[in-house]
């Protein structure tokens, strides 16, 4: 399969050399040091790995980067550009939204592009549309309280 | 490096080294360059430039102990919490620690950090006072400063260049609860800002200069055994290294051949083991889990229990399903080894590293950074050890991160069990008979918490079938998950209100009590409403220092359980952090509730079939009921951990509310894995 030579990443064009067929999780990992995007799990069951392709959230441990070439790509650490945080990480931290943290990287990004979707999630919107994100400790109830709190705040990204 | 090494380098300041046993110390004298005692458990330096670093062997799996610790430095020694720092869990940097594990890390290495900084801050008081000839009492310390009238100064002017080391014991006194002003407030979790911006290196986020990326061949079941290996197709791709190495003694289900590759990325290593063709001798007959309930009874050591008239139940093994799988990177540098593992025992993790290489101390480091989660499932150093051996043949650093695969097959799981139980109450109320065994799970809350004269219980040892240990809590949640919901039987059998019943029979534990009522009162438990389908139920329990009260309304539908809302009332002590620990109480009832109605290990001949996410349910946000938690803080007792017993409560409450529901008791976890319906427990 064809080599990719470059990765539109958090607005930089990466150039890379990775075979088409890898996925977009271990080249963000390992070829581009983008540690902030997780492995969970291998089989988009989890989310830990979530990225936004194009603005739309995305599993990268089953994405082939191939898949990706011209598109852009943002990870965890496009969100907060000079160190100014978004408005949803602002709220994770403000409702303390995490524990050991491993799933907050890929829950910031899916809660992002919710918001980006519907601005203002009832409790059952946010349900449905987090559904597919684990938090093995179980911090859900404050995930939720923080997504309502960056509601309205403005989805940038 | 060495610890007298580390402190030769620590330049001038303060150093104060608390010693567990003040008996085998030369309690209280301080001295300069002094001996370094060997039972130190936890150290604290202030730098000449005023930097505070603590040093505790602890580590941080998400339960927020660097944020606890912390806000304790910055309490005793009056300095803002943004000025401390805080080395963990480095076997070349910090104390000597077993593990973190059983809720410690809270009732002992807490008080020690701020035995340790109490300390510090009454040297400063005397240098002061010595520096500008004033009386001691003149001199306040706020703020990282100490004052006394015109006087000002920070901490590392106050040191003036000496190096003072100071080993202290155990009787140093500390802030009273009543007097906290950092400590018992919600400090938020220090990391926290690294942790949403992704910058926080987690164990698998590890990198190394020439790093390359390992794998393992695992055997295809547990206990099989290598017959022959044919390496040269995976030989033949670039940049590829195969490793085989035959240990002395095998590895548990592992085997005794380590067979693995190194390769330039993970997935040209995922491709290089798939390229392995091996061959394997089976492996005895195994027992699955659907008859692995008849297997503990039957392997019972001095054979199982005979009593009349007991009533079954059964637990099914579960998976910590960490979302971080066990991960580490190991770099051989002049024959010394050093190891980024997340674990909670880096301090067990350098023994295993030490006696596999035949190492001394000093050549092996173990570095823990904030880890993904561990929930007691994280104590052995598998990944490890299979980093370091195929380091030490690749000649370069190796990551050796786990599948979620490898990490639902070859961790450890908690323990499966059957418990047998039987009692009897008097009309009154009173408890008049008790007896209860548990098989395989162990003895963690085996005891009943209630007034019973006589009562039996017994825990069982036998074989297991699977790799199995420490989890939240051990075996309390299966023992008070069954006590619990019997207690709800016998209450029926004798026409009495689950909350009567048990505050009668808690008669003799004031803290059970309170957190019972308290539990009830937010609840709303006397007002509630019966209506069809929908069930209330109750259960309490103590565990690790603390004590659980939790209430829980369910809807069945069409054998379908709904967990609506739960109150959990807890209590451990002086509380440390609100938000923290009101945080672990959610989440401790979020976890409770899969173990509770879903998940469940499935393997047979040897093998999980239950191996992945898609295939291992576990809870999500739509499984979650409203949680409310109701914190009793008993500023006149000593804090107690929380990560553990609040996950004690929330499965007997489902399953007594189920009772409520449906007139009839669930004897088995998980309650409801494909619905009610057909949960029947496995043939004992």
């Amino acid at each position: 399969m064809a080599n990719i030579r470059e990765l539109d990443v958090n607005g930089t064009r990466r150039r890379i050399d990775a075979d088409a067929g890898r996925t977009l999780l271990s080249v963000l990992r390992e070829d581009l040091d983008l540690t902030g995007t997780k492995y969970g799990c291998g089989e988009g069951q989890c989310a830990a790995c979530t990225v936004l392709i194009d603005g739309q959230p995305a599993r990268s441990c089953i994405t082939k980067v191939g898949a990706v070439a011209g598109k852009r790509v943002v990870t965890i650490e496009g969100l907060a550009p000079e160190g100014r945080l978004h408005p949803v990480q602002e709220a994770f931290l403000e409702a303390d939204a995490m524990q050991c943290g491993y799933c907050t990287s890929g829950m910031i990004l899916g809660a992002v592009a919710l918001l980006r979707a519907n601005p203002n999630p009832s409790d059952a919107e946010i349900v449905s549309g987090m559904n597919g994100h684990i938090c093995r400790c179980g911090t859900y109830p404050r995930i939720i309280r923080a997504i309502h709190a960056a509601a309205g705040k403005g989805g940038r990204a | 490096m060495r610890r007298r090494d580390f402190f030769a380098a620590l330049g001038g300041g303060i150093a104060v080294l608390l010693a567990e046993d003040a008996g085998a110390q030369q309690g209280g004298r301080g001295g300069r360059g002094g001996q370094m005692p060997q039972d130190v458990g936890a150290w604290l330096h202030i730098g000449e430039d005023g930097v505070v670093t603590a040093y505790t062997g602890k580590v941080d799996v998400g339960q927020n102990s660097r944020t606890s610790l912390t806000a304790a430095v910055a309490e005793e020694l009056r300095v803002p919490v943004a000025s401390v720092r805080f080395i963990m869990g480095d076997t070349a940097l910090t104390p000597f620690d077993g593990a973190t594990a059983g809720s410690g890390t809270t009732p002992n290495m807490w008080p020690q950090i701020r035995r340790a900084a109490a300390t510090a801050r009454e040297m400063l008081l005397d240098l002061a006072a010595q520096k500008w000839n004033v009386d001691r009492s003149s001199i306040s310390i706020a703020n990282g400063k100490a004052t006394s009238g015109s006087h000002t100064a920070g901490f590392g002017e106050l040191t003036q260049g000496q190096k003072l080391i100071k080993t202290i014991s155990s009787d140093v006194p500390l802030t009273p609860a009543t007097e906290w002003k950092v400590a018992g407030t919600s400090v938020p979790k220090v990391a926290g800002r690294e942790i949403v911006t992704g910058a926080h290196k987690y164990p698998s986020d590890t990198r190394r200069p020439g790093m390359l990326y390992g794998k393992i061949l695992y055997p295809p079941q547990f206990g099989a055994k290598l017959a022959s290996l044919d390496q040269s197709a995976a030989e033949a791709i670039p940049g590829v290294k195969v490793v085989h190495e035959i240990l002395a003694s095998p590895r548990g289900a592992f085997g005794s051949d380590v067979v693995g590759v190194a390769a330039p990325d993970s997935e040209t290593a995922s491709k290089a083991v798939a390229a392995l063709r091996a061959e394997w001798t089976p492996a005895a007959t195994q027992p699955s889990s659907s008859d692995v309930y008849s297997y503990f009874k039957q392997n019972a050591e001095g054979g199982p229990a005979s009593g009349a008239g007991l009533i079954t139940y059964t637990i099914a093994y579960l998976a910590h399903v960490p979302l971080e799988p066990r991960a580490a990177v190991a770099e051989w540098n002049e024959g010394k080894l050093t190891v980024w593992t997340g674990t909670q025992s880096p301090f067990g993790v350098r023994r295993e590293l030490m006696e596999h290489f035949q190492l001394p101390e000093e050549s092996v480091r173990v570095i823990m950074p904030d880890t993904g989660s561990g929930y007691g499932g994280k104590h052995q150093g598998d990944a490890a050890l299979e980093a370091a051996i195929l380091a030490k043949a690749a000649g370069r650093p190796v990551q050796r991160n786990w599948t979620r695969e490898e990490e639902m097959t070859w961790a450890y799981f908690r323990p499966g069990a059957v418990i047998e139980v039987a009692g009897k109450a008097n009309p009154d109320g009173a408890i008049a008979e008790w007896e209860f065994h548990n098989y395989n799970a162990g003895a963690s809350a085996l005891r009943t918490p209630y007034h019973v004269p006589n009562a039996r219980e017994q825990f069982h040892q036998t074989k297991s079938p699977l790799r199995q240990g420490s989890y939240r809590c051990l075996a309390a949640t299966a023992n008070n998950f069954v006590r619990e919901t019997y207690m709800d039987e016998l209450a029926r059998s004798i026409g009495m209100d689950p909350l009567a019943f048990r505050l009668k029979n808690a008669s003799n534990d004031d803290r059970l009590r309170a957190v019972i009522q308290a539990a009830a009162e937010r609840f709303g438990w006397a007002n509630r409403k019966k209506t069809p389908n929908h069930g209330f139920g109750m259960a309490a329990g103590f565990e690790k220092g603390g004590h659980v009260a939790t209430c829980a309304e369910i809807s069945v539908t069409n054998g379908e359980v709904k967990v609506l809302r739960v109150v959990e009332a807890f209590e451990c002590g002086a509380v440390v952090n609100p938000e923290h620990l009101r945080n672990q109480v959610e989440g401790a009832i979020s976890m409770g509730l899969g173990g509770a109605l879903f998940e469940h290990v499935e393997f047979a001949g040897g093998k999980i079939s239950s191996n992945r996410l898609s295939r291992y349910r576990v809870p999500r946000f739509a499984d979650m009921p409203a949680i409310e938690s109701v914190l009793l803080d008993r500023k006149d007792l000593p804090s107690a951990g929380a990560g553990e017993c609040p996950i004690i409560g929330i499965a007997p409450a489902v399953g007594n509310a189920i009772l409520d529901a449906t007139g009839q008791p669930v004897r088995s976890l998980p309650m409801a894995p494909q619905g009610l319906v057909r949960s029947a427990p496995g043939t004992v």
